[in-house]
C-alpha cells in the first residue's frame, strides 16, 4: 500500500487524490487547454475566411492554419485531456494510487514533445496536408514522427490507467465488486484507444520511412482504410470518455444512480464490440471496396454502436430526472427538468452536450454513414458540421462542465468570475450549434470542405453557388465568432482561476460541491408506472426527428441523377 | 451512483429498468429498419454507388483518357483549350482529375446512360458533381466505373472536394447535359 502521506483527501468531496496523480492529472489537463486555446483561435480565423465577405486569410495560409487547428484540438487537447480523466476515475474514484507514476510522467513527456514537433512541422509551413495527410501527398517527416511520439506517450497512459486498475484491485481500495461505472466508461475508452493507436502505428510508422525514403510506394486506398481505423475509432473514444463524464456529473450534481448498471454498462460494452474496425462509413465513396463490404461494416447489420449511444441518450437524463423525483420535483412531465440548475455551468455544459451530440451530431452522422446518401454529403462542409456537433458541441462542452467542478476539487480554487460562467456553456453551446448547423446547411448545398475560395475567381471555369450558401457560410463566421467567445471565456476564467482564483484551503467550502446520493429504486415516481415519463417523451421525440430527417434525405437522393 | 461502485457486487445481477427495455426495443427495430434500407435501395433505388473498379497507373488511365479525346472532341473552350467531348450515348467515358483540373469537359444527353470512368493522376481528388451534389473520392491508381444517367439538362461544375495542394480551391471541371 502507498504511504498515506501521498495521499490528500478533498474536503467538499470526501475523494481522495493521490498527490503524483493529482500532478498529472492538472499537467495533462492544462496540455490540453493550451491547444485548445491555440485550436479555438485557429477555428475563429478560418471561420472568418469561409465567410465570403470577409475572406480573412489567404490560401496559404488558411490550409495550413486548417492543418494545424485540426491536428491540435482533435488529437491533442482531446487527448491530453481524456488522459487527465482517465488518471481522475482510476484513482480517485478508486481510492488508489496510481500505478508507476514515473511512466505517467514519461508518457506525458513524451506527448509534450511529439505535439510539439507536429505543431513545429505545421508552422513550418511544408506539411500543410490536413490532419488525415492522404497520400501520396506528404508532409515533412518530423510532422509523422511528432505524432508517432505522441501516440506512444498516450499509449504509455494507457497502460499506467490499466495497470492502476490492476493494483486497485489487488488492494482492494474500492470493495471487491466491480469498479464504478465512470470507471468503467473509461475503460471502455481506454480500451478502444489502445486499438485506435495501433492503428495510427500501423500506417504513420510505414508513411515516416516512406517520406525518409525506405519504402517506396504507400498504397493510397490502404493508406485509406487503416488510418481510418484511428481516425474513427479515436472518435468512439471521445464518446465513451464523454458519456463517462455525462455519468459523473449526473453523479456529482443530483446524486443520481444510474437507471440500471447493467444497461448502462452493456451499452458501453457495444461501443467496444461494435467498434468499426474498418471504420467503413469513412470510406463509402472510394474506388475498390465493395458493397456488401461497405454496408456490412458501416452497420454490422444492426448499428448496435448506434444503439448503444441512443441507450445513454436515454439513461443519463433517465438517471437525473429519477433523481430529481426523489428529491421531490415529481409533478408533471417536466419539473424535474423546469428545476434543474440551469446556471450551474457543469450541469448545463452537459445537459448542453447532450443535446447537441443526440440531435446534431448523431444524427446527421447516421444519416451520412448510410451507403447511398453519403454519395450526396462525402467531403462537402456537412461533414465538419456533423463533427463539430460531436467533438466539439458534445465531448468539448462536456469536458468543460467537468473542469468547472474540478477547480475547487482538483485545483482547491474558486472560480474567478461566478457570474460569467453562468452563461459560458450557452454561449459556447449554442454558438457551436449554429455553427455546425449551418456548416449542414450549407454542404447540403454542395459547398466542399476544407475549400478556400467557392467563387472559383481565377479559374478556368466559374461556378455559381445558390445565394442561399453565401447565407449559411455567413451564418458560419458569425456563429463561430459566438463559439469563439464561449470559447475563450472558458479558458480566461480557467487560466484565471488557477492562477488568480481563491484558495479555498484543506476546509470544507460553504456550498457542497458533491449532491448527497439518492435512495436507490425508482419505486413511487414518475406517471402512471413509468418512472421517467419526461425523459421517455424527449427520447420519443429525438426518434421521431430521427426517422423525418433520414427519410428525407432519402427522398434529397431519390431526385439526382441515376447512378449504378 | 455513477462514480461508486454498484449496490450488487457484480454488475450484471443488477436489474433492468422497464422504460430502457422499452428504449431498447425500439432503437433496436429503428437500427434494423436503418440497415435494411441500404440492400432495399440497391435493389429499388435508382442512385447507388457501383463497385465496379480496377487498377490503373497515370499512364494508362492518361492514353484511354486521350483516345476518348482524340475521338470525339467537338471544340476547345478557355483559353487553355479544354476540349470539350461528345461522346455517344452508352459509351465508355472518361474524366481524369490532376493537379488542378479535371480533364476533359464532356457533353452528354439527357435521359441517356453513359459509364464514367474516373481516376487520378497525381494525388487524391474529390469529385463533386454540382449542382447536383454527388461526390465521390477519386484516388490515384484505381478506377472507377460508374453508370450515369444524367435526368436534368443544364451546365454543371465538377469541383473538387479533396484537398489536394494549394491549387484545390482552383480545381474546377464542367459537364454539359444537353
Ligand atoms: C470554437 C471553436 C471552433 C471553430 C470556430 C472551428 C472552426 C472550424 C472551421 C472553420 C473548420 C474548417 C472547415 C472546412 O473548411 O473544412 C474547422 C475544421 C475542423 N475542426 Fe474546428 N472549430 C472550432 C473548434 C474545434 C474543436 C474544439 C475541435 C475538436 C475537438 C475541432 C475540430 C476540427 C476538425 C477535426 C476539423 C477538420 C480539419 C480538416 O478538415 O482536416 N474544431 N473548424
Ligand atoms: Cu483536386
Ligand atoms: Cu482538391
Amino acid at each position: 500500500m502507498a504511504n498515506t502521506a501521498e495521499f490528500r483527501t478533498c474536503p467538499d468531496t470526501g475523494l481522495k487524490f493521490h498527490k503524483p496523480a493529482e500532478t498529472l492529472m492538472k499537467l495533462n489537463a492544462v496540455a490540453g487547454i493550451v491547444f485548445l486555446l491555440i485550436g479555438g483561435v485557429l477555428g475563429l480565423l478560418m471561420g472568418l475566411t469561409r465567410w465570403p465577405t470577409v475572406h480573412l486569410l489567404d490560401a496559404d495560409s488558411f490550409y495550413m492554419l486548417l492543418t494545424a487547428h485540426g491536428v491540435g484540438v482533435l488529437i491533442f487537447w482531446i487527448i491530453f485531456f481524456e488522459i487527465a480523466v482517465l488518471y481522475f476515475t482510476c484513482t480517485s474514484l478508486l481510492n488508489s494510487r496510481l500505478a508507476g507514476p514515473r511512466w505517467a510522467w514519461l508518457s506525458f513527456f513524451l506527448m509534450v514533445a511529439g505535439s510539439i514537433m507536429t505543431m513545429v512541422a505545421i508552422f513550418q509551413g511544408r506539411s500543410s496536408v490536413m490532419m488525415t495527410s492522404y497520400v501520396p501527398m506528404s508532409a515533412e517527416p518530423h510532422f509523422y514522427l511528432g505524432l508517432i511520439i505522441f501516440a506512444v506517450g498516450a499509449l504509455i497512459g494507457c497502460f499506467v490507467f490499466l495497470a492502476t486498475l490492476v493494483i486497485a484491485r489487488a488492494e482492494r481500495t474500492y470493495g471487491d465488486g466491480s469498479i464504478p461505472l465512470v470507471t468503467f466508461g473509461a475503460l471502455t475508452a481506454c480500451i478502444i484507444a489502445i486499438f485506435t493507436i495501433a492503428s495510427g502505428a500501423i500506417i504513420l510508422i510505414p508513411t515516416f520511412l516512406w517520406k525518409i525514403g525506405y519504402i517506396n510506394h504507400i498504397d493510397p486506398l490502404m493508406y485509406r482504410i487503416i488510418w481510418w481505423g484511428m481516425g474513427h475509432s479515436s472518435q468512439q473514444i471521445n464518446v465513451s470518455a464523454h458519456i463517462a463524464v455525462w455519468y459523473a456529473v449526473m453523479g456529482v450534481v443530483f446524486g443520481a444512480r444510474p437507471l440500471s448498471e447493467k444497461v448502462s454498462r452493456m451499452a458501453f460494452l457495444l461501443y467496444i464490440l461494435f467498434l468499426q474496425l474498418a471504420s467503413a462509413h469513412h470510406l463509402l465513396a472510394d474506388p475498390g471496396i465493395g458493397t456488401e463490404w461497405k454496408i456490412f461494416n458501416t452497420s454490422y447489420a444492426m448499428y448496435l454502436a448506434v444503439l448503444a449511444s441512443m441507450i445513454h441518450g436515454l439513461t443519463v437524463p433517465g438517471a437525473m430526472e429519477a433523481a430529481q423525483r426523489k428529491r421531490g420535483f415529481n409533478k408533471g412531465l417536466f419539473e424535474w427538468l423546469r428545476k434543474a440548475p440551469w446556471s450551474n455551468p457543469t450541469f448545463a455544459g452537459v445537459f448542453l452536450s447532450i443535446l447537441i451530440f443526440g440531435f446534431l451530431g448523431g444524427i446527421s452522422g447516421v444519416v451520412m454513414g448510410t451507403e447511398q446518401i453519403n454519395l450526396i454529403i462525402h467531403n462537402t462542409l456537412y461533414v465538419p458540421g456533423h463533427f463539430h456537433a460531436t467533438v466539439v458541441g458534445g465531448t468539448t462542452l462536456a469536458f468543460m462542465a467537468l473542469t468547472y467542478w474540478l477547480m475547487p476539487v482538483l485545483f482547491r480554487r474558486d472560480v474567478i468570475l461566478p457570474s460569467l460562467s453562468k452563461f459560458q456553456p450557452y454561449l459556447f453551446g449554442i454558438g457551436m450549434a449554429g455553427f455546425s448547423l449551418f456548416m449542414m446547411g450549407a454542404g447540403t448545398l454542395g459547398v466542399p470542405r476544407r475549400h478556400w475560395d467557392i467563387s472559383f475567381s481565377g479559374a478556368i471555369f466559374g461556378h455559381q453557388y445558390p445565394e442561399t450558401a453565401y447565407l449559411m457560410l455567413g451564418l458560419v463566421g458569425i456563429s463561430s465568432i459566438l463559439a469563439v467567445l464561449g470559447g475563450g471565456l472558458f479558458i480566461l476564467q480557467i487560466v484565471g482561476s488557477v492562477l488568480f482564483g481563491r484558495k479555498r484551503g484543506e476546509v470544507k467550502g460553504s456550498t457542497p460541491l458533491i449532491a448527497e446520493l439518492v435512495a436507490p429504486g425508482v419505486h413511487g415516481i414518475g406517471i402512471g408506472g413509468i418512472s421517467v415519463p419526461g425523459t421517455l417523451v424527449l427520447a420519443l421525440v429525438f426518434l421521431t426527428s430521427f426517422i423525418l430527417y433520414y427519410f428525407v434525405n432519402w427522398k434529397y437522393l431519390s431526385q439526382v441523377w441515376g447512378l449504378g | 451512483m455513477s462514480y461508486i461502485p454498484p449496490a450488487e457486487r457484480l454488475w450484471w445481477k443488477e436489474p433492468i429498468e422497464a422504460v430502457e427495455l422499452f428504449w431498447v426495443a425500439i432503437a433496436l427495430v429503428w437500427a434494423l429498419i436503418m440497415f435494411f434500407m441500404m440492400p432495399y435501395w440497391h435493389v429499388y433505388g435508382k442512385q447507388n454507388l457501383s463497385s465496379e473498379a480496377y487498377r490503373t497507373t497515370p499512364e494508362m488511365f492518361t492514353k484511354k483518357v486521350q483516345a476518348m479525346v482524340d475521338q470525339y472532341t467537338v471544340r476547345k473552350e478557355t483559353a487553355r483549350d479544354m476540349p470539350v467531348v461528345r461522346p455517344p450515348a452508352g459509351a465508355d467515358i472518361y474524366m481524369l482529375g490532376r493537379l488542378w483540373e479535371w480533364y476533359p469537359v464532356l457533353e452528354l444527353e439527357k435521359g441517356q446512360s453513359y459509364r464514367l470512368h474516373l481516376s487520378s493522376v497525381d494525388w487524391q481528388h474529390g469529385f463533386s458533381l454540382q449542382p447536383e451534389n454527388i461526390n465521390v473520392q477519386v484516388i490515384p491508381g484505381y478506377e472507377m466505373v460508374m453508370k450515369i444517367t444524367p435526368n436534368k439538362s443544364g451546365e454543371y461544375s465538377v469541383v473538387c472536394n479533396e484537398y489536394c495542394g494549394i491549387g484545390h480551391h482552383q480545381m474546377i471541371g464542367k459537364i454539359y447535359v444537353k
